[in-house]
């Protein structure tokens, strides 16, 4: 029983947010917020703690409910019950989702068949092979570094081959050699025409990444773009003047 | 509100109303408590049932309205679940000579109100996302109802027990069923008067969060 | 649904037999409770009449409510139980592996516990060894049903160490109660087989309940 055997019947090609805001009581989380992602396409979400980047990314992953306004797959609403399209997408959590008392085999493994993946073996020694860590595979992943164990998250994330892969600050705490591999990753991923959506502080290596930008202050989406480039001077502009009026997209 | 009106108006006479009814033979001027303590027994129940139904529909159809109602019914459970355990020891050390009596109902009684607390202390204590845990606790709590009592029914003799209580011979008149409907009503008042003050909190959040959009 | 279960259940026995933390401060925990339940009621050598089924009952309830905190605050702070959540797995398959894990860790537990107060109490609980098991094992499915769903509920709750006792003893009362009377009638002289049999009954009556209630509400209460 492998993924795509299972749940071949749930295609798409866009990932539509319309208008979309969740609140917690009186704290407002996120805000009107309106976008589409194509396949092929990496969307980076930019802005400072509390945006409502986790938020966003949580409602994306079917995880929480939107208060009000509608995220739809292709064409098909997404409502939180839906093990079908948890199938399609990969998550890389800021916490990273890892047993530290496994070995890094025995994570990817168990993540392999929890996702209906039938050779949850072989399909986990591809994934060290590609992070460059299968001569650690069997040690624990509380012995391994912070870029390590990030390496192993990202494949634990693809592991199924996912339609849709969301990403949770995935440079924090990265060297220059783990870097450049993530961003390599996330090329290959535009190439094989995934969709991306990738919450970020650091706007250097964003810049040439993103093929668009949604900039979020305060749960509220105060500028977007296509095909961006100079993010840093383009951050600092918008985030200091208002917001722009809800629903509409600048350029 | 005439339905408070007319309940505040059927307590202050219920004094005349009890004080009209027969004494009671063995137990005197004491068993007069009965006519507060069962009704308040009884909309101890009925609150808990209503919590528990609408903890059921909360958890199905994620209605917030549901929700609120669930809560002020734990609300109302915990108030008059108090007035039962405080008036039915009351009553007990002048007719039997002791307090407490573990016997099934009362100590059954006594369980579920502390789901009833419990349920409060989490809606308190628990943080954003309560709701959903405690409408589950509701559920348990009301699906524990028949359990509980059978568990401490047998628990204190294993054959079938002779009843602690004696039976109590006594007309179950007017004045009993003038209390219940004062308790009733008053359980009704309360209700509506606690969900409409959840009402208004929500309205008023939702409010702030709108105005907060504009600008 | 069950392979998954299956699985999960395996992954939390091989997380548990690597770094031991819960089985072992849950097993020392457990023996600690029942040696200060023997300081306090053990009167001039000679323990109280029915002390050691209580005294048994009492240190798994405490035992599996330490063990449930635990192994939901680890499961929090890598945050796997939302990678659990993310996957396609439906949640009634979680809940099932995460709630065998329990079972397992407190059956582990009661292991050592009951030779230790038939030891120090001078209780016969090994006399019927087959009744002994039946009402270890249903009462302790009963409590780990429901303080399962309580423990992972509260994962995102505020004051979640505190509020488990709270919410769980209540409920579990009839398990406390079905078990302890239940394994005190296993101590009498004459072996009384009927009433063993009826909180017996009632111990597997309140397991079917609560473990279908807890398998049809996990999804809507884990989700927001």
């Amino acid at each position: 029983m492998s993924a795509d055997g299972q749940h071949a019947s749930v295609t798409f090609d866009r990932v539509s947010v319309d208008d979309v805001s969740r609140h917690f009581g009186r704290r407002r989380a996120v805000s009107r917020v309106t976008f589409t992602v194509a396949r092929g396409q990496i969307l980076g979400l930019l802005g400072p703690n509390g945006a409502g980047k986790s938020t966003l990314l949580a409602m994306l992953g079917t995880l929480l409910r939107p208060t009000s306004g509608s995220i739809r797959f292709g064409t098909r609403d997404v409502t939180t019950g839906d093990v079908a399209l948890r199938a399609l997408i990969g998550v890389l959590g800021h916490d990273l989702f890892l047993y530290p008392e496994l070995t890094a085999r025995e994570n990817l493994s168990f993540f392999a068949a929890l996702y209906g993946i039938a050779d949850a073996d072989g399909a986990s020694r591809r994934a060290l092979e590609q992070a460059g860590l299968i001569d650690r595979a069997d040690d624990l992943v509380s012995s391994f570094s912070r870029g390590m164990r990030q390496r192993v998250a990202l494949e634990r994330a693809l592991i199924h081959q996912p339609r849709l892969v969301l990403l949770d600050e995935p440079f924090t705490g990265l060297d220059d050699a783990s870097t450049a591999a993530l961003v390599a990753r996330l090329k290959g991923l535009r190439e094989d025409a995934a969709i991306v959506v990738l919450a970020t502080h650091d706007l250097d290596l964003a810049d040439g990444l993103l093929d668009e930008a949604v900039f979020l202050r305060d749960g509220r989406m105060v500028h977007s773009v296509a095909r961006p480039d100079a993010l840093r001077s383009t951050y600092r502009r918008v985030m200091t003047r208002s917001p722009m009026p809800s629903g509409a997209e600048g350029a | 509100m005439r339905a408070a009106t007319v309940c505040a108006l059927m307590f202050a006479l219920s004094p005349l109303v009890i004080a009209s009814a027969d004494y009671e033979s063995t137990m005197g001027l004491v068993q007069k408590i009965f006519y507060y303590h069962m009704p308040s027994a009884w909309m101890f129940l009925v609150s808990g049932l209503v919590c528990g139904v609408a903890s059921v529909r909360f958890l199905i159809t994620g209605d917030a309205r549901h929700d609120r109602t669930a809560w002020a019914a734990a609300e109302m459970a915990v108030i008059f679940g108090l007035v039962t355990i405080v008036t039915g020891p009351l009553w007990a050390r002048k007719a039997w000579g002791t307090f407490w009596i573990w016997d099934a109902r009362t100590t059954s009684s006594l369980v579920q109100w502390m789901v009833a607390w419990a349920y409060l202390i989490l809606r308190k204590y628990g943080g954003p996302g309560s709701e959903k845990l405690a409408a589950g606790l509701a559920l348990f709590g009301t699906a524990n109802v028949a359990f509980i009592y059978v568990s401490v029914n047998y628990w204190r003799t294993i054959h079938p027990p002779t009843s602690v209580v004696p039976k109590l011979p006594f007309t179950m008149g007017f004045p009993l069923w003038y209390c219940v409907a004062a308790f009733t009503l008053l359980f009704i008042v309360l209700l509506k008067l606690r969900v409409r003050l959840e009402e208004q909190r929500a309205t008023l959040d939702s409010l702030y969060l709108s105005m907060d959009e504009q600008g | 649904m069950i392979r998954l279960a299956w699985l999960i259940l395996r992954k939390d026995l091989t997380v548990e037999v690597r770094s031991g933390e819960i089985a072992y401060t849950t097993l020392f925990f457990a023996v600690t409770c029942v040696l200060v339940f023997a300081f306090a009621l053990v009167r001039e050598g000679k323990p109280p009449d029915d002390g050691a089924a209580g005294i048994l009952w009492i240190a798994i309830a405490f035992a599996g409510n330490l063990a449930l905190g635990r192994a939901f605050e680890r499961e929090r702070q890598a945050e796997t139980l939302r990678a659990l959540l993310l996957a396609p797995a439906p949640r009634p398959a979680v809940y099932l592996g995460k709630l065998l894990g329990i079972v397992v860790l407190l059956a582990a537990t009661e292991a050592v516990l009951v030779p230790l107060i038939a030891l120090l109490f001078q209780a016969r609980l090994l006399a019927h060894p087959f009744w002994m098991a039946a009402i270890l094992a249903s009462g302790t499915l009963g409590f780990a049903a429901v303080g399962t769903l309580f423990a992972a509920m509260l994962v995102r709750a505020r004051s979640r160490d505190v509020l488990l006792p709270v919410l769980l003893y209540p409920i579990t009362v009839p398990v406390i109660i079905a078990g302890v009377r239940g394994t005190a009638a296993l101590l009498q002289p004459e072996f009384e087989g009927d009433i063993v049999r009826f909180w017996f009954a009632l111990l597997i009556a309140f397991d079917a309940v609560f473990v279908t209630l807890s398998l049809w509400t996990f999804e809507s209460v884990m989700t927001d």
